[in-house]
Order: C-alpha cells, then structure tokens, then sequence
C-alpha cells in the first residue's frame, strides 16, 4: 500500500530544476511564466527548486556549448534517482539557429539524456506544462529501469 | 495504559496535524497571492515522494543528524503530551534543533554552511524567549508541569498577554515566516538556494520535513497552553495565531540577521521582562 501510495506522490509532487544552458531567455521567460497566477503550477504540487539534489525533473533550455556542458553533466549527476529530464525550444533540442557556430555542442540530448523534448520558439507555457505531464508518465519506466539495473 | 495511549496520540500526532497544518497553510498562502494553490494533502505527497528516492548522502553524521533531529524533535512532541516537565520539553526541542545544524555543518557546501550558521543565529534569538515564556508561566502557576498548567482554573492569556506576543515572534523564527526566513524557507528559491537543507536530500529531507511538523506541533501546543481551560477557546487562539503568522508571512520580507536579532532581543526582552515585573508586582 505505501509502494503505491510513494507512486502516486511522484506524479503528484515533482520538483523542478530549471536549467539555462544558455539560451536567449524567450524559453526562461516562458518556464518562469509558468510559476506565476496566470498557470500557478503549485496546483499540480510542482515547486521550482533551485537545488539539483531537491529535483525529479530537469528543464532545460537553450544550446549546449563546450563551456557549460560539464555544468549541465554535473547538475544532472547530482539529481538521486528517479529523475527525468525535458528539453525545451528548438536550441534545446537540436542547437536550433545556432547549431552550426563553432562553439555549439548542439541539443541536450548530446550531453545527457533526454527523455521529453518540447519544440517552439520560444515553446509556450501550455507546452511546457504539458511535456512536464508527458515526463511524469515516465518515472514508472525509470524505477523499474532502476531495479534492473539497465 | 492511559499513558501508552498519550505515547501513541503524540506519536500520531506531528505526522497528522504537522501535515495537514501545512497543507492548510500552502493554500492559504496560494489564495492570499491570487493563486489557487496545491491540493491540502500536497505535504504527504512530497514526503512521500521524498522517501521514495536514492538515499545520497555527503557523509554519514548528515543521516545521523537527520535521524537524531527527528528523534528529539518526537521526543518533544511525546513528553508534551505525557504532560511532563516543560524545561525538559524545552530542552529536548533545543538538542533536536541543534543537530539539524550540525548536520548541515558537515557538509563543504557554502549554501550549506551559511544556512547552517544564520540557522544558529535564529536559534540563539528565540531560545531565551522560549525560556521567559516558560518562566512567566511558571511566575503564574507555580509549576513547570503541563499537569498543573491545565489545572489552573483561569486562561494565562489575561495573565500573560506580552509573553504570547514573544511566543508569537518564536513562533513565527521557528516556522521559517517572513521576516525571519534567514536560513531556509519554504517558498521557491532564495539566495542560498535552500539555505540549511541544501545538501539534506531524498529520504533524509523527509525526515528533516517530518520533524519540522512535529516542531510545529510543539510550538501550537506551546501555544494552547494559553487558554487551557476550554478546548473552543484553545481551537480559536490557534486558528487565529497561525492565520495572524501566514499574514505575517505575506506582508513581510526576508530582513537580515542583525536586524533580527537587534529587533527581536529588544522586543521580546522588553515585553518578557514588563509582563514578568506586572505578575510579581501583582502577586
């Protein structure tokens, strides 16, 4: 009974870690948007922490580049099992405009894996909160990962 | 047998009313800021949730300190319901306040460290209250025992209006409120991060999430010790002390640490020592 009462706590309770990895702060301005009264994502119990240790889910927006993806590595280390993680905008998922530059790595999913990625530029709140949704359905699949050890 | 029963009341207690008390408040808090806020059983979800996750730990005296805070801080809660002895009370809550700071010392983290330290500093601004409000409690009913407080045939609140308002600046350090919200606190991020339970995480920070509800079991029992003569007074002085701190909460900001404890010294001392003079000149 408490297995399953802890499996539904972590769909009703994620906290979010919200990473910039360098974007051009549309993404930033529509994830932090999603905080305020307007969608007041506190309903769904998901609190915006800033702490790696604290989350469940990573967002993360913007391009990856060669300085900060050992940044990204590291905080994505630092999260305990289980965790997810939601790219966010078309430099998130693929480097979008600036995926040729030099200094680009490309999308997350080049750095770590990503399991939701929401496309838009800049993506909205409505699509945020829905790919969050979308990685709340993959936790089940991430603990029995976990226990098999794949 | 009698007393099993108050073990197991006390026990139930923090988890239950701890909980829900917080549940309350995250909505109330929501709808103050225009918000519609989380469901009332959100606090049992993310302990749960917590329990759930890896166990990492920076070292082993963390989840020792985790596991010691919690004990103390039940110890408390238990004592206060076999109606024993309120300095022995007082002193337990103290040593169970005291290894969460530990526990967070023992990391290298700076966010840690800091939080741990302004933590102190909180703990060092409302332990004397706490002890003049015992002290004036005692000026009045000639005894330490909760037994003989709820004997006393009148509210200490006509007695003793200054010590609840010092109670009231304890209470509102030790629920981690605005304006002293220094070390930790609840809502989103701060400019620690999470202050003192940056490097508690996974099931450690649910034990640290379960003793807070029991300190505030504690400090709300503390409270009903005003008006102990009729339970409808005692649930009313709750209500309206804890709607009173979430207020508090909303219309203040975070100050810094000099300021508090400049400003709540010269308050509480204050207003603890003419309360006190007022019951020995009465006598």
């Amino acid at each position: 009974m408490f297995k399953s009462f802890i499996k539904k706590s972590r769909i009703k309770s994620p906290w979010l870690l919200h990473f910039d990895c360098g974007s051009c702060n549309g993404c930033d301005i529509e994830v932090l948007a999603c905080l305020t009264p307007v969608y007041d994502i506190e309903r769904f119990g998901i609190i915006n922490v800033g702490n790696p240790m604290h989350a469940d889910i990573m967002l993360v927006t913007g391009t990856v580049n060669h300085r900060n993806k050992k940044v990204l590595a590291n905080l994505y280390e630092q999260m305990p099992h289980p965790k997810v993680v939601v790219a966010i905008g078309a430099c998130g998922l693929s480097g979008g405009v600036f995926r040729d530059a030099y200094n680009v790595v490309g999308g997350v999913d080049k750095v770590i894996p990503v399991d939701v990625y929401v496309s838009g530029c800049p993506a909205k709140p409505e699509a945020i909160i829905d790919g969050v949704v979308m990685a709340l359905g993959k936790f089940e699949d991430k603990v029995k990962a976990l226990r098999t050890g794949t | 047998m009698n007393d099993y029963l108050l073990v197991a009341a006390g026990v139930l207690a923090g988890p239950v009313i701890g909980g829900l008390v917080s549940g309350a408040d995250r909505i109330i808090t929501a709808r103050v800021q225009a918000r519609v806020g989380p469901p009332l059983f959100q606090p049992f979800y993310d302990v749960a949730k917590l329990l759930g996750k890896e166990a990492v730990v920076v070292n082993v005296w963390q989840a020792f300190c985790a596991y010691a805070y919690l004990a103390a801080s039940v110890l408390a809660v238990v004592l206060f319901f076999l109606q024993s002895d309120l300095l022995l009370i007082f002193f337990t809550q103290a040593v169970g306040a005291l290894f969460l700071v530990g526990g967070a010392l023992t990391s290298t983290s700076p966010f840690s460290q800091i939080g741990a330290h302004r933590e102190l500093l909180q703990i060092l601004t409302y332990e004397p209250l706490l002890v003049f409000v015992i002290i004036g409690i005692y000026l009045e009913t000639h005894s330490f025992k909760i037994v003989d407080i709820f004997r006393w045939p009148e509210p200490l609140l006509l007695k003793l209006p200054f010590l609840f308002v010092v109670l009231g600046y304890a209470l509102t350090i030790k629920l981690r409120k605005s304006p002293f919200d220094l070390s930790t606190c609840h809502h989103a991020h701060q400019e620690l991060v999470k202050g003192l339970l940056t490097d508690y995480s996974g099931p450690f920070l649910a034990l640290v999430e379960i003793a807070h509800w029991f300190d505030v079991v504690f400090l709300l029992c503390l409270c009903a010790l005003f008006w102990a003569t009729n339970w409808v007074g005692m649930a009313i002085l709750l209500v309206v002390t804890y709607l009173l701190e979430i207020v508090i909460d909303n219309v203040t900001a975070r100050m810094t640490w000099r300021w508090m404890l400049g400003y709540v010294w010269a308050m509480g001392l204050t207003l603890s020592l003419v309360n006190l003079i007022w019951l020995y000149a009465a006598r």
